[in-house]
């Protein structure tokens, strides 16, 4: 094995060669162009890979790096399941983000562009890595980066709101690291091909057959879960959200909302819900209460919101608490849904940031008492938001729908009331976001709104994409539900 | 064994070279020279130790135990007091007059650190501890019109002297409790059962002498004002090598000695762990000045590698190496660019993203190591101590205190890159002429040995096997 290059290893080396390179460069244009190319490139490896699922391809999904033997690690990655998904999410995010804030100016943009790459290497990683501390290097990893764009870029409070990010990440995934160590410890031997033998294992493999009693599997599930809860973030871990994202450059905080808060679900569906399967069913209910209870939160404090970022924000709290439950339901409906839902919501959350920027861009302010009647001066990009927050809401014949409606079946088969109480969040979901559409865009114009332009070209191509993926997966969600159940289907078997 | 000897005679040689050489730039070299050759013996040494056959072997009617695990430590320090030699060579000659001197002190102190890593009877322990510290209290003072710099020797000098004291009174009361009369550590080696009372007292005495030497706490009062009151240079050394040193020493003692009694004396290591992070942590926090900020982290990092003392296992060994390594290398590191600020306070270092790049990127990697952040040699050092731990079963409540209190350490670590990145810089941070081109080099290097040893510990640790 390795003996040549794989998906998951370009998918890895390309951003990290790209974001070295931005690193060096001074012209900013150069260097946009150098990171959206990277982009395209990783783009067209995720979907070529797309081809080659099938198990006769293999040794072009898979490599195992000797690695630190003695201590039964390996680098070992593998393209398969959700991880598919999501570096697919990852790889379409990617360009849309460059190309929607293509006119944007940054201050040392060799540093920008190159910590953006770096971003989605550490991405990649966690989405491909098979062995626990290679995932737990790239889980930091995706981290640094984030931390530094937040509190370079960003608006004037972003020292302290992503220093609280950070910080709460941080205890999250260091006692995620102890619950690793933990586990590590009750693995059996592994033995290498080259016939050395490690008293334990780190590869994910032998996590799932790790002998854990129920009592150790319920704290240490705790463990595992904090870490995940902090990332997606889950009521009531979620405190750091909004002020980061109202803090952190648009581009960012697309990258966060769309793709690093999957990061939190993959862990659950990857490294939760396998390793510790008797423990999970004791929790189900506290969890899904959690979450269920965020939606509510979430959704009510978003229809006071004032500020458009914190909006979003708040919307997306909500949607992860419903993705969230659906995963603790756990049948084969729920599940499916989410797989589709994690890729929808990217898609959507991302095309909403792109529409909140550009109004923040265009009238400078963020407040929706201070805006109204841009539908008058900017028909294209009311057209577009209009589609989006539908999306958003998951309308019929959007993306979103297929999903949603997969993870309420799920949630209903494991409890009536609680998709009862979930539902409501779908109501609240379409006060909040037709209030906004009616706020910013409708009514009459004043003298913030007058001078508002329409939309330029590279930003109608950004979202005119997300447009078209909205109504593709909405009206023939097929080869989603095929990739969904894929990564179902290698889920239950494993 | 290559290493005490050669430094002991290199030291007297850079003693007497203030004789014949005036010019002060040159002891440098001669220093470097030194180094380079005793690291290059210790290595020669240790694949000679690794392939089987010893050349040349002085009969120390085995007092001393050299093997590849001490002499892999011994080739750890050597390679840190290089990189210190190389990064700070030029501010030891401005702390004054006798250059030549202060090279020599730092050679005794390294062959005092030598005998503390393979010393095999209670009194080569004290020897080596001894001849560790004395250069030391006279390097703290060597600032000497400046009356902190007096003030801290004075101090280290009195509570040094007087954990030495404690130091001998155990020494002597295992001595006199042990039925086998013996000072070698390994006929000290207890049965499972309970340790006779002298015995006892002895080891509590050694654990109360041995964390004061390295700084942990409730025995850590001296370290801030010693480690403020020394000539910047020096506290970057002491702080480290002479640190790691002290843990070596510890290691050894306990696990040739007291290893089979571990269950009687683990609860007072653990004790003295929780506490040192505790109060190191929580009083690092609080610091204005970076240099402060630093040996209050010292502290704390100190109560991370007293996870080696608790553990006492072969991953506890690996760890203990390369924690030394990590630890050392970014401490130095930072202090060598501290030095050459003009302001140690917190805001000194604003904006120095922008002014200086390249040594704030620097600066950067050493801080997320000294935090703990994969991909550096810091994450690691604290992730083999926490393995290690965890395999100590029955207390695994401690690795998770641990990992709350890495957390806590990010929050002063990170103050120093905020300022550097996220803040405009103030007036003249750095005096320009300082940062040469070879410092910029050396310290490239250093950073790089950080991500290199992160990716793969093995650069370090295996030595050990080979």
């Amino acid at each position: 094995m390795g003996t040549f290059i794989t998906f998951p290893e370009l998918l890895l080396w390309l951003p990290l060669l790209a974001g070295i390179i931005c690193f060096f460069i001074k012209d900013i244009k150069i260097v946009k162009a150098i990171a959206f190319t990277g982009s395209l490139l990783v783009l067209g490896v995720a979907l070529i890979s797309l081809l080659y699922t099938s198990k006769g391809y293999l040794t072009y999904n898979a490599v195992n790096y000797l690695w630190l033997q003695n201590l039964g690690t390996s680098f070992y990655i593998s393209l398969d399941g959700a991880g598919r998904i999501l570096t697919l999410l990852t790889a379409v995010s990617f360009p849309l983000i460059f190309l929607s804030t293509y006119k944007n100016n940054y201050k040392n943009a060799g540093a920008f562009f190159g910590l953006m790459m770096l971003a989605e290497c550490g991405l990649m990683g966690v989405f491909v890595a098979k062995d626990a501390l290679v995932f737990y290097f790239f889980w930091e990893l995706a981290l640094i980066p984030v931390y530094f764009l937040c509190s370079i870029w960003g608006g004037e409070k972003r020292i302290q709101a992503t220093f609280k990010f950070f910080v709460y990440t941080f205890l999250g995934s260091l006692l995620m690291l102890t619950g690793i160590i933990y586990v590590y410890l009750h693995t059996g031997p592994r033995v290498f091909e080259d016939a050395v033998v490690s008293l334990h294992s780190f590869s994910l493999q032998s996590f799932y057959t790790a002998t854990l009693s129920e009592g150790e599997q319920s704290w240490l599930f705790w463990l595992f879960f904090i870490a995940f809860a902090i990332k997606m973030p889950v009521f009531p871990f979620h405190t750091w959200q909004p002020d980061t994202y109202d803090q952190s450059p648009t581009p960012v905080t697309m990258v966060l909302s769309g793709l690093m808060v999957k990061m939190g679900l993959f862990g659950v569906i990857k490294w939760l819900i396998p390793i510790f399967p008797l423990a999970v069913p004791k929790f189900t209910n506290i969890v899904m209460i959690l979450c269920i209870a965020g939606i509510i939160y979430a959704s009510c404090i978003a229809m006071m919101q004032n500020n458009l970022k914190k909006l979003v924000a708040y919307s997306s709290i909500a949607h992860i608490g419903l993705m969230c439950a659906a995963i603790f339901a756990m049948n084969e409906m729920s599940l499916q849904g989410i797989m589709t839902q994690m890729f929808s919501h990217g898609i959507n959350i991302i095309g909403l940031w792109i529409v909140v920027e550009m109004i923040e861009q265009k009238t400078g302010v963020k407040h929706m008492s201070e805006l109204g009647g841009v539908a008058q001066k900017a028909p294209v990009l009311t057209i577009m938001l209009v589609i989006i927050a539908f999306a958003n809401i998951a309308l019929p014949l959007t993306n979103a729908f297929v999903g949603e409606f997969m993870m309420f079946a799920g949630i209903y088969q494991h409890s009536v009331w609680m998709a009862a109480v979930a539902g409501i969040g779908i109501i609240l979901a379409a006060v909040y976001t037709l209030n906004m559409i009616q706020k910013v865009f409708y009514g009459n114009t004043n003298e913030i709104t007058a001078t508002v332009t329409d939309i330029s070209f590279a930003q109608k191509l950004a979202l005119g994409l997300i447009v078209a993926m909205i109504f593709t997966f909405g009206i023939y969600p097929q080869p989603m539900i095929d990739l969904a159940k894929e990564a179902v289907a290698s889920l239950v078997a494993s | 064994m290559n290493a005490i000897l050669l430094s002991a005679i290199w030291g007297v040689l850079m003693m007497f070279s203030g004789v014949f050489i005036k010019s002060k730039t040159t002891p440098k070299y001669l220093a470097v020279a030194g180094i380079l050759l005793l690291f290059i013996a210790n290595a020669l040494e240790l694949n000679v130790f690794n392939t089987g056959s010893l050349h040349f072997n002085i009969d120390t009617k085995e007092m001393l135990n050299i093997n590849s695990f001490n002499l892999t430590f011994i080739a750890v320090v050597l390679a840190c007091t290089l990189l210190f030699f190389l990064l700070n060579g030029r501010d030891v000659e401005k702390v004054g007059e006798h250059v030549g001197e202060y090279f020599a002190l730092i050679f005794f102190v390294i062959c005092g650190v030598c005998l503390a890593a393979t010393y095999n009877t209670l009194l080569l322990l004290f020897l080596g501890i001894e001849i560790m510290s004395i250069p030391l209290y006279i390097l703290t003072g060597s600032d000497k019109r400046n009356l902190k710099s007096n003030e801290a020797s004075l101090k280290y000098f009195l509570m040094g002297a007087f954990s030495t004291g404690i130091m001998l009174m155990g020494i002597a009361f295992i001595y006199g409790g042990n039925p086998n009369g013996s000072f070698f550590i390994n006929n000290i080696q207890m049965g499972e059962g309970s340790m006779p009372v002298m015995i006892a007292v002895g080891l509590v005495f050694m654990i109360i002498a041995l964390s004061f030497k390295v700084s942990a706490a409730p025995f850590h009062f001296w370290t801030p004002d010693v480690y403020d009151g020394a000539p910047t240079v020096f506290t970057s050394f002491m702080s480290t090598i002479v640190k790691v040193a002290g843990f070596f020493a510890f290691v050894r003692l306990f696990e040739n000695s007291f290893g089979k009694v571990q269950s009687q004396w683990q609860n007072l290591i653990v004790f003295i762990t929780v506490l040192t992070l505790l109060i190191g942590n929580i009083t690092a926090v609080f610091q204005q000045s970076v240099k402060r900020m630093l040996a209050y982290s010292s502290i704390a990092q100190a109560g991370f590698m007293m996870l080696a003392v608790f553990a006492l296992n072969d991953r506890a060994k690996e760890g203990l190496l390369l924690y030394s390594a990590a630890y050392s290398i970014a401490t130095i590191g930072v202090f060598a660019v501290l030095i050459k600020m003009n302001d140690y306070t917190i805001e000194g270092f604003n904006g120095l993203g922008k002014t200086h790049s390249l040594l704030a990127l620097c600066t950067t990697v050493f801080l997320l190591s000294l935090t703990g952040i994969p991909l550096t040699a810091g994450f690691q050092s604290k992730f083999f101590m926490l393995m290690a731990a965890a395999e100590n079963t029955g207390k695994f409540w401690l690795v998770i205190v641990a990992v709350i209190f890495a957390a806590i350490s990010a929050y002063y670590y990170f103050k120093v890159i905020q300022a550097m990145y996220f803040k405009e810089p103030g007036v003249e941070v750095i005096d320009d002429k300082e940062i040469t081109g070879s410092f910029k080099i050396m310290l490239a290097i250093a950073a790089i040995l950080i991500i290199a040893i992160g990716i793969y510990p093995e650069l370090v640790v295996g030595w050990m096997y080979h």
